[in-house]
């Protein structure tokens, strides 16, 4: 919303700069975005009068300019096409500067000198987008007689400031200069000046032009509507197109920018007709049938359907109701008579309207977000008084009002200490009063209770607490005074499972590991990239009905294809090693398609390349989980993982409950994510650890009686696994085995082909007493035989 | 005997002083005063020795031995001290060359702020509660007092799974979840990932983080709200730090604020970062909660009232690091991940 200050000031009195009422304003509710100065440093700009006009000898394109600035008669070389002897226009005398910063000098076209230069609106820092199409590559004439060498500034009013604000949805209100003064009248305690309006002169009559209005939806709750004729279609006045421009509104032609003026004054969105295109002279507001096809202003053909809403002639659309008007009604330079309408629609109807069309105007930002039918009336007799003033044409005596259900202010009640206690604050009865009243909600107290009728405009006021916040805010929440909560101390904490995931981020971030953040949805490839069979579980994902693209539509059910993706995205900018984790949701449907919430189930995704193994994801592993109590994880070979390199994957258990794999990344789908270098992952389910961990620790006292050490070496075949040889041995160590450490495997040359060579210390203790070499030589033994029968073992010897 | 045991003490002597190896060092210490030493042997000699000489020889034999233990000691020790500077010497590294062999993993700027708010709730006496990301409709709307044409419920705006399930939109609906199951009184927070149909750029992302908190109880007022969250932001970002509460739009509270503090660049005084009007505009969102929503939640909106305040986790990260773009932190690259 852009409040231009001078034009705000019509309806106020304030000598408060454009700073003071925005920094005002600000904080009773309407946020200030920018303060725009429209002198844009402009300076010596005058009015000149073109007293003669001479062909340059020497140029073809250029024109040589005798004009009146006042106290002297300039020489003024220019290459405009539009101006003409007697025209007034803006000239920028020598020492002058333009809205661009740039400085005007004396200078010298094909030898004639020029002391000065013409503007145009760009030049005097109007945006292009604003500027009439009639004015776009030409000179400012002015539209009337001015004193010669006065101030542009002052011609133009840009001695002026445009506040933008950021206006919330439940205040369309606001979206009008009208509503801007009245947040200004409340928040600064002056009084407000509506326009009066009186039309003066009324002759003929309304029904001589029309052959009446049909309003056939509900969805239309107004129509309001007043004739014009001996219209004579012309430029506005300057004064009219400076403001709307101001508030950045290009002006088009009289009539058209009353109505703009109107809607930017009032907020009330209203349109034009020329009466003569409307077949029957008839008006009928419909919602549209399926597929009808109408012209809009903008040269488009739009097709609608049943929730759209037109204002048809007896014929066909001329108009799709609170967007655009049609292309054939449309005011032109032979229009002679004109019909307003001021209209209220459902802003459901309209959004819907305008979101499907693309086709966000003026008017739909408006009438979207809800208006007051009451304004119609208001609206179109203030456009029937600016037609009047500017000589834009005669106004027809009386109206036609389609309005069935006439909307009242609404009734409500406030208690002044309900107000303070939700505020926290001790404001007086008569404060409150006269914030209600500075609002234009008119209120009484009557000893206990405040009566206050809300206008129909303020829709965003409907119970006890909108009123409280209104009181609240001219108050001024920043004027509210701090006050500590009270009540009884309360104990902060956060989940058990939080408690762990920090407690597992601490110690992965211990073990070298970056902690990383992805989105929870992913591209359905992939599923494909990470080399899923198409009936794996995995592929029961949740889709989002309006993805934001393929890549963002499926709700993940597994980490491992973003862990990959961003292993890929570094290794591709050459970072030679990652290490990295995420702990994050996955979603699985409780059925498809989706009819109930899914569970989100939290997985621990660990992923590395360079300089990493197998063995160190494993170990990585295996001390996180430790930390949390769970020690003593099992593992099998996982052959059938399809990301997964089918030698080189485990799955890992905790007293025979599946926690997770752990693997190399299968080398075809490294291909697809690019990745030359070997990668290893973890993927864990974070809700099975959560459920076995114990984070309780016994202390156990330390061992009083020497150990006794016995290494063995041992040949087996290679594809005995040596966490299967581990467990024989453990098995008859009779709980006197304090450690078990493999400390080399061998392959080579005195090594048979097919075969390796296992060698462990194992360490031997009792708690109770010193063991003897006898007893353990007999655990030896056992073990050793063991090992012979169940693996074809050989001792080295 | 005399005279031998001069020359002895002589030979001695000079031999100490020429010895500079430790190893000879010892053997000097038996070749002299080892059991088949020198000094042992004549002493051996003594028997022949008068019983009037005896004495006196005893006397000079033993001071003879004591000088040269002595004299062996101390160069012993000096010896050594040469041999250990000498090792050490040897030993001198550069200490100016790093070989990187340990590794050190780093947090997520994102989580770990995640983590220090609540940290920071929690020590305010808050209990962190958290929620889905896939929410119902009722919880992230309706519940909420969303009037049900609101734009944020368009497809172009939320991102949906059916007509009645959606991505939550904001962590508000964790209100609604702790307020009908744990009622009155409450003093939660809630962070996580929340999103919203905005294509990606360097403000925007499809998903990103709030942190949401709701205090219900009896004689809740603004007053309490301002207090409350005055603490929190000058915990947060210092007790230099001004707030400012804009009365605002939100269809969850009545009345909202938004709260703007005092740019973090120029602390207030102005500056291109906060457009010279010292101000970072829009930290957070909050409010007194809706009767309407206490309603809905089967809390008695006469009895009790609450505020509630959310905030843009990921705007406070970055301007917590000074990011200006936050596709950094989706994107996990190594090199940004590990400066902090």
């Amino acid at each position: 919303m852009l409040l231009p200050v001078k034009w705000l000031k019509d309806y106020i009195e304030s000598n408060k700069s454009a700073r003071e009422l925005a920094d005002g304003l600000t904080l009773s509710g309407s946020h200030v975005e920018s303060i725009k100065f429209l002198d844009n440093g402009i300076k010596k700009i005058v009015v000149g009068k073109i007293l003669k006009i001479e062909s340059h000898p020497n140029a073809d394109k250029l024109i040589i300019c005798n004009i009146d600035v006042g106290q002297d008669v300039l020489i003024i070389v220019t290459g405009a096409k539009n101006v003409n002897e007697g025209d007034y226009v803006p000239v920028a005398l020598i020492g002058s500067k333009l809205a661009n910063g740039l400085e005007i000098e004396k200078s010298n076209f094909r030898g004639i000198d020029s002391y000065g230069m013409l503007c145009s609106l760009q030049e005097l820092g109007f945006p292009d987008n604003v500027i009439p199409k009639e004015m776009k590559d030409g000179i400012l004439i002015l539209d009337k007689e001015y004193p010669v060498g006065m101030n542009i500034l002052d011609v133009l009013e840009l001695n002026d400031q445009v506040i933008e604000f950021e206006i919330t949805p439940n205040r369309p209100d606001c979206l009008s200069i009208i509503g801007m003064a009245r947040e200004t009248a409340a928040t600064f305690n002056y009084q407000l000046k509506e326009p009066n309006i009186i039309i003066s002169d009324l002759i003929d009559d309304i029904h001589n032009y029309t052959n009446g209005i049909t309003v056939k939806t509900h969805k239309c709750t107004r129509f309001y509507s007043r004739v014009v004729k001996d219209v004579v279609i012309e430029p506005s006045p300057l004064w009219m197109q400076t403001r709307l421009m101001k508030a950045g509104v290009r002006p088009i032609s009289n009539i058209v920018d009353i109505t703009n003026y109107v809607m930017l004054e009032y907020g009330q969105p209203l349109h034009a007709y020329d009466l003569k295109q409307l077949n029957g002279k008839k008006i009928i507001v419909r919602q549209a049938d399926k597929d009808e096809k109408m012209l809009t202003l903008d040269g488009n053909e739009r097709i609608l359907n049943n929730d759209d809403i037109v204002i048809a002639d007896g014929l066909e659309p001329i108009g799709l109701a609170g967007v655009m008007g049609g292309l054939d009604s449309e005011i032109t330079n032979e229009t002679k008579t004109v019909l307003f309408e001021g209209a209220n629609f459902d802003s459901r109807n309209i959004r819907l309207t305008s979101k499907k069309l693309g086709l966000r105007t003026e008017a739909s930002t408006r009438f979207e977000k809800g208006l007051d039918p009451n304004l119609c009336s208001t609206a179109v007799e203030r456009v029937c008084q600016l037609v009047e003033l500017i000589g834009a044409g005669t106004v027809v005596s009386g109206n036609i009002d389609v309005y069935n259900e006439v909307k009242k202010d609404l009734e409500l009640t406030m208690r002044p200490e309900r107000c303070n206690m939700l505020l926290g604050e001790n404001i007086s009865v008569e404060k409150m009063l006269e914030y209600l009243n500075g609002l234009s909600l008119k209120s009484t107290y009557d000893g206990k209770l405040f009566h206050v009728s809300v206008p129909t405009y303020r829709l965003d006021i409907n119970i006890e607490a909108d009123l409280i916040e209104e009181v609240g805010r001219l108050y001024g929440f920043h004027n509210i005074e701090p006050k500590a909560l009270l009540g009884g101390l309360s104990r902060g904490d956060k989940p058990y499972k939080i408690k762990l995931e920090d407690k597992v981020k601490n110690i992965l971030q211990g073990l070298g590991l970056n902690e990383v953040m992805t989105y929870s949805f992913i591209s359905p490839k992939a599923y494909d990239k990470i080399n899923l069979t198409k009936d794996d579980d995995q592929r029961k994902y949740i889709k989002l009905i309006n993805p934001l693209g393929e890549d963002y539509s499926t709700m993940r059910t597994t980490l491992l294809a973003n862990m990959l993706d961003l292993l890929s995205r570094n290794y591709n900018r050459g970072i030679d090693s990652v290490y990295a984790y995420e702990i994050g949701n996955t979603f699985i449907p409780k059925n498809l398609p989706v009819t109930e919430l899914p569970d989100e189930k939290k997985v621990l995704s660990i992923g590395a390349y360079g300089g990493v193994d197998f063995y160190e994801i494993k170990e990585i592993v295996e001390i996180a989980l430790s930390k949390l109590g769970i020690k003593n994880l099992s593992y099998e070979r996982e052959e059938n993982n399809p990301t997964c390199h089918p030698g080189r994957t485990a799955k890992v258990y905790f007293n025979s409950q599946l926690l997770g794999i752990i693997g190399e990344i299968h080398p075809d789908v490294l291909v697809k994510y690019e990745i030359k270098a070997k990668v290893y992952t973890a993927q864990l389910d974070f809700e099975k650890i959560v459920e076995l961990t114990n984070l309780g620790i016994i202390y156990k006292p330390l061992p009083k009686y020497p150990t006794i050490i016995r290494d063995i070496a041992l040949t087996v075949k290679e594809d005995i696994l040596v966490g299967d040889i581990e467990k024989a041995i453990l098995k008859h160590g009779g709980g006197l085995i304090e450690k078990l450490e493999l400390f080399d495997i061998y392959r080579g040359n005195q090594i048979e082909k097919g075969l390796k060579s296992v060698a462990y210390s194992i360490v031997y203790r009792s708690y109770e007493r010193t063991l003897t070499d006898d007893e353990v030589n007999k655990i030896q033994d056992l073990i050793i035989k063991d090992l012979e029968i169940s693996f074809d073992a050989k001792l080295r010897s | 005997m005399k005279e031998q045991l001069q020359e002895i003490r002589r030979l001695a002597i000079d031999n100490i002083n020429k010895v500079s190896d430790l190893s000879d060092i010892e053997n000097l210490r038996v070749k002299y005063l080892g059991k088949k030493g020198e000094i042992t042997f004549l002493l051996k000699g003594m028997g022949k020795l008068s019983a009037e000489e005896r004495p006196i020889m005893g006397q000079i034999a033993n001071d003879v031995r004591k000088e040269i233990e002595e004299l062996i000691e101390t160069k012993k020790v000096k010896l050594e001290n040469e041999a250990m500077k000498a090792k050490l010497q040897t030993e001198i590294i550069d200490i100016t060359v790093s070989n990187k062999r340990s590794r050190v993993g780093h947090r997520h700027p994102l989580l770990s702020t995640i983590e220090e708010l609540e940290d920071l709730f929690i020590s305010m006496g808050f209990k962190v509660i958290p929620g889905p990301e896939i929410e119902t409709v009722k919880n992230n709307f309706d519940d909420l007092n969303s009037p049900d044409n609101h734009p944020s419920r368009d497809m172009s705006d939320t991102f949906y799974i059916t007509d009645d399930i959606l991505l939550r939109t904001h962590t508000s609906p964790v209100q609604i979840r702790a307020m009908k199951q744990y009622g009155v009184p409450l003093k939660m927070v809630s962070a996580g990932r929340t999103f919203r149909f905005d294509d990606v750029d360097d403000t925007h992302s499809p998903m990103f983080h709030q942190l949401e908190g709701l205090v219900v109880d009896e004689n809740i007022s603004m007053a309490n709200l301002i207090h409350t969250l005055d603490i929190f932001i000058k915990e947060l970002f210092g007790e230099d730090i001004k707030t400012r509460y804009r009365p605002h739009y939100f269809p969850f509270t009545e009345p909202s604020a938004e709260v703007d503090v005092t740019c973090f660049k120029c602390r207030g005084a102005g500056c291109p970062e906060c457009n010279h009007t010292g101000w970072s505009m829009e930290l957070l969102g909050c409010g007194m909660i809706h009767p309407k929503v206490l309603e809905n939640c089967g809390i008695d909106s006469e009895k009790y009232t609450g505020f509630a305040f959310g905030m843009g986790v990921d705007r406070i990260t970055m301007i917590k690091y000074g990011i200006k773009d936050i596709r950094l932190l989706f994107d996990n690259d190594n090199r940004f991940l590990e400066q902090f």
